[in-house]
């Protein structure tokens, strides 16, 4: 099982997603270079945090026309899996991989902290791991992480159970105060319809080591790696 | 061959001479040097290198009295940064740096551009950078303008670093009128390697080509060096210009093509263009190789059209490296700098003849004979007394201050400290930095007395630290020197790691006041004796001098940066109390010293007395003794007393993190020969609080050990209550409500900073864009 990750000029948390794939998951990671347009055989893609071209335009803008993303789109309309972190959730966003955009933070400030996530659809290829309604914590560090979208492309993320993670806060419930950017609906990771893209603001691969006080993003790989498997 | 003036270069006149900051003597010395007049171009590349930031001309004979060697120092002071083996064939750079008066006109980019400053310091040893920290000083949170530079400042540096994609995993802030019109920005960059991977800024190699890499230049941050050379005044304003203005986004790509390029092999030597730009990076490496350079302005990829070689000489645009290659590699080292969309030209090349030379085309407009332009600087020895205003101040006696009717609480007092700016938390703040990008960090910030931050691929951690009490260093500079090393090695040992070295950022004012050459020459030497006794040696730093504006001069402050060793991550240790039942015992002992305290300060509006003595052999014993009962595993957490005293390190034990507070239940009655304020308040130097399982070990311990021990109290009291008794009383409280004064203190007064951004700077939005 291969996981592919893509550097972008910017990208900062793509050594970060690579150890948490090869060291913490055991699988094998190959670094894809968004100048080129082979993909080399991977599973998954994973398109990290960071700041592709320097955030500038608008975070995602960019990135989304590198060379690579012509064969990363391809890859997901073969219905393959997409994991976007952070940046990465901007960039599938900003490709129209998945619906919605992220706006800045509404404190207007970057918000860094480990947040309580609340896993709201346990069947998806990413979190078939996790128990529905689980808890878990994970740090969150972004500047333009607060999920919007229209009434209506609301409503239709509701009904498909398109919602994957919500702020809650320690007793599960979705607060304001829970709420590092305010998302709307406490959101933090949507799947698409076909439910082969997640892209989360959250970042699951700073909390696989137990070391650092978390390991409860290591699931997300090891649903990821489940689902390939199957 | 000599230079010649070009057409249109001004007259050399004293005025213009002046203007450069040259005194008359200095200019005397550069037409000796020369055998004639110099060129304008000339005149601006001495001015560069021979003001105080380039040059230490005023610092350099005190900076000699530091001890500078270890068995695993690699890299001592004169590179971009020191370096350390940590074993495992493993290495680590790193390096503390001031951005003060930049930040004084300009906070943003003043802030954000010092933190790329000191990144390439380090990324130019061969080091990835894996942890920033910084040092941070304004004056009183009252001022609008001072929260407009406080929130610009943050931003500044949280922008930067989090771009750039390196975690800031601690730092200090300050508040004290002292700071008020010139406020400290220092960052400290920490960098990881392979022992072998470790190279040098000295250009060696005659026929090598030099070559200009990273970002163009423009015409920004000329004179930067010499603006941070003198007084902040009404003018300095004016100098808003002479901010560079910071590219996080090119940053991380020259980063990782310079990274890149060191491990190519390629390359004989790489420098960042830093302060005084192209002149300092060229002459710096010339001097260091004891070789000729030259130099063709021409070839300079430049941002705009028509820049003299005056300008490009001088210009402080950022992210920017000066390269020397292998001849021959020319076209590997630009493959490399083409891959991560930057430029790479060969400006200049590394010569036999004994001279530093700048051409335009075949023009020459700047020749110095020699290598060592940059040593020919004057050193300068100035007159060092003591002021008789501090003498003064430090002779008052703290216990003849009468107490305010509200002390008659000592809770009061408790809570006036806990919600002072300098100690409350500072979340606000560093939740704007991400502390987590690159996964390794195991200790962030607000939970420990030093951030930890793990070494990949082995079983070891960095404890990292800065630290100074300025107040201190003021009142009595040698024993505030001495403090500020001790209770940086304290903080890191308080994790559970070794000190092993330190960097210093040395923020002083003008050097020709004698007063502020006694501050500075003691301080250091307090810093030396400190160093010497915790075996603690400088590898390199940064002299930020004349830092006083018509407002205020600041106190001294040598800001420390430490780093420390864990050799095992199983032993790493965090502040906060854990287990109810868990015994509390204090190291070290209470004393009735009040001077120089937070308490005075905040309670009083006094900067008065002798700071704490300050015993190193003590210190040393203290910090032996964690780290033995630390590796034995009977310390549940540890944290040092320092502002506050000891009530507020107790209380900051208790709820140091907001979501895990405890109950505490402590007596102090032993104590009963000292004042109750001085015993709760007073700042006694070399005591740890320690929360543990096995307090009879650690007693035993510390007996073998010359350290005073004593079981103080338990964690955990009923229904969350912390409660001090002392022989004259109790001071008793929810343990929630000191949380709320020390969490909620600093987000209550920045609801106020809308208003203060657009009442104090009408370029703020362009600041915060």
């Amino acid at each position: 099982m291969k996981f592919g990750i893509v550097t972008f000029p910017g990208s900062n948390c793509d050594d970060d997603a690579y150890v948490a794939v090869t060291e913490a998951l055991g699988a094998t990671g190959i670094r894809l270079w968004h100048k080129d347009h082979d993909l080399q055989g991977v599973d998954v893609v994973i398109l990290p945090g960071g700041f592709s071209y320097g955030d500038y335009l608008r975070a995602g803008a960019i990135a989304r026309f590198s060379p690579i993303m012509r064969e990363v789109i391809a890859h997901a309309e073969r219905g393959a899996p997409v994991l976007g972190i952070c940046n990465g959730f901007q960039i599938a966003c900003e490709a129209h991989l998945l619906p919605g955009a992220l706006l800045r933070n509404a404190s207007l400030q970057f918000v860094s902290d480990m947040v309580t996530l609340r896993v709201e659809n346990a069947t998806t290829r990413f979190t078939n791991r996790y128990d529905a309604g689980q808890l878990l914590r994970i740090p969150v560090a972004h500047g333009d992480g607060r999920f919007t979208i229209d009434a209506e492309g609301l409503s239709a993320l509701e009904d498909r159970g398109q919602v994957v993670f919500r702020y809650v806060d320690s007793t599960g419930a979705t607060t304001d105060a829970a709420n590092p950017n305010a998302s709307l609906d406490n959101i933090a990771g949507i799947v698409n319809a076909r439910g082969n893209v997640l892209g989360m603001m959250p970042h699951p691969e700073r909390a696989v080591d137990a070391a650092l006080g978390s390991t409860d993003g290591l699931a997300l790989f090891e649903s990821m790696l489940a689902a390939v498997a199957a | 061959m000599g230079a010649t003036p070009r057409a249109g270069d001004p007259a050399i006149t004293p005025e213009l001479v002046a203007e450069h900051g040259l005194t008359p003597d200095e200019y005397e010395r550069l037409v000796r040097l020369l055998g004639r007049v110099p060129t304008y171009t000339e005149l601006g590349v001495v001015s560069a290198l021979w003001n105080e930031h380039c040059s230490y001309k005023h610092s350099k004979p005190v900076l000699r009295t530091l001890p500078t060697t270890a068995p695993y120092v690699l890299q001592g002071p004169g590179e971009n940064a020191g370096v350390i083996a940590v074993g495992d064939g493993l290495a680590v750079a790193f390096k503390i740096e001031s951005h003060n008066h930049p930040s004084a006109v300009e906070p943003y980019q003043g802030a954000a551009t010092g933190v790329g400053g000191i990144l390439r310091d380090v990324f130019t040893m061969g080091a990835r950078p894996i942890a920033m920290l910084n040092s941070l000083r304004f004056g009183s949170l009252d001022s609008a303008r001072v929260r407009w530079l406080f929130a610009g400042v943050v931003k500044g540096v949280g922008d930067y670093g989090n771009c750039v994609g390196v975690p800031t995993v601690a730092g200090e802030v300050v508040f004290d009128p002292a700071y008020e019109g010139n406020p400290l920005v220092n960052a400290m960059c920490v960098g990881l390697m392979r022992e072998d991977e470790l190279i040098t800024a000295k250009a060696e190699g005659v026929g090598n080509p030099i070559i200009a890499v990273g970002a163009r230049t423009g015409r920004d941050g000329i004179h930067g060096a010499s603006f941070a050379s003198e007084d902040l005044t009404e003018a300095s304003e004016a100098k808003r210009p002479r901010v560079q203005v910071g590219d996080p986004f090119t940053e991380k790509l020259l980063l990782e093509a310079s990274l890149e390029l060191i491990r190519s092999g390629h390359i004989v030597a790489i420098q960042d263009m830093g302060a005084a730009g192209l002149t300092s990076s060229s002459a710096e490496m010339a001097a260091r190789g004891d070789v000729g350079v030259t130099i063709d302005t021409s070839k300079v990829p430049v941002r705009e059209t028509g820049m003299t070689p005056y300008e490009i000489l001088l210009s402080e645009s950022q992210e920017r490296m000066l390269v020397v290659a292998h001849k021959g590699r020319e076209l590997e080292v630009k493959a490399i700098l083409e891959k991560w969309d930057l430029t790479a030209e060969v400006i200049g090349e590394v010569i036999a003849e004994p001279v530093y030379r700048v051409t335009e085309g075949a023009h020459v407009v700047a020749e110095f004979p020699g290598s060592k332009l940059v040593t020919e600087c004057p050193v300068y020895h100035p007159e060092a007394r003591e002021g008789e205003t501090v003498k003064a101040l430090r002779a008052r006696d703290p216990h003849a201050v009468p107490p305010r009717p509200e002390e008659a609480d000592p809770l009061w007092t408790l809570t006036q400290l806990l919600s002072s700016p300098t100690i409350a938390s500072k979340a606000w703040v560093f939740r704007q930095y991400d502390s987590t990008v690159r996964a390794s960090t195991i200790v962030g910030p607000g939970s420990a007395d030093a951030a930890v931050v793990r070494l990949p691929g082995t079983n070891k951690a960095l404890a990292l630290k800065t630290d100074c009490n300025g107040r201190y260093v003021y009142l009595e500079p040698r024993t505030g020197g001495q403090i500020a090393v001790a209770e940086a090695a304290r903080n890191v040992a308080c994790t559970g790691a070794r000190p092993m070295a330190i960097t210093n950022c040395l923020n002083f004012g003008n050097p020709k006041r004698p007063e502020v050459f006694h501050q500075f020459r003691e301080a250091v030497g307090g810093m030396g004796d400190a160093c010497r006794a915790l075996g603690t040696p400088v590898t390199g730093g940064n002299v930020s001098l004349y830092n006083e504006s018509p407002v205020s001069v600041v106190y001294p402050t040598p800001t420390i940066g430490m780093v420390g060793l864990i050799d095992d991550i199983s032993h790493v240790t965090r502040a906060g109390f854990v287990n109810d039942g868990d015994t509390i015992i204090l190291l070290g002992d209470c004393t009735d010293e009040l001077g120089a305290s937070e308490y005075l300060s905040r309670i009083h509006g006094l900067t008065i007395g002798a700071p704490p003595r300050c015993d190193l052999d003590g210190e040393r014993r203290l910090i032996d003794l964690l780290l033995d009962c630390g590796r034995a595993g009977w310390i549940v957490s540890a944290h040092d007393c320092s502002d506050g005293g000891f009530a507020v390190a107790l209380a900051e034990c208790a709820m140091l993190e907001r979501d895990k507070q405890v109950g505490v239940d402590v007596d102090l009655s032993d104590w009963a020969h000292l004042s109750a304020r001085a015993l709760l308040f007073g700042e006694a130097q070399g005591r740890i609080i320690v929360s543990t399982t096995a307090p009879g070990d650690v007693l035993a311990a510390a007996r073998t050990g010359h350290v005073p021990a004593r079981v103080i109290g338990r964690v955990g009291a009923p229904d969350g209550t912390f409660r001090i008794r002392h022989s004259t009383g109790v001071v008793e409280s929810p343990v929630d409500t000191l949380a709320a004064a020390f969490h909620d203190a600093i987000p209550l007064i920045m609801t106020q900073i809308a208003a203060a951004t657009t009442i104090e700077s009408p370029r703020s939005d362009a600041s915060e864009e």
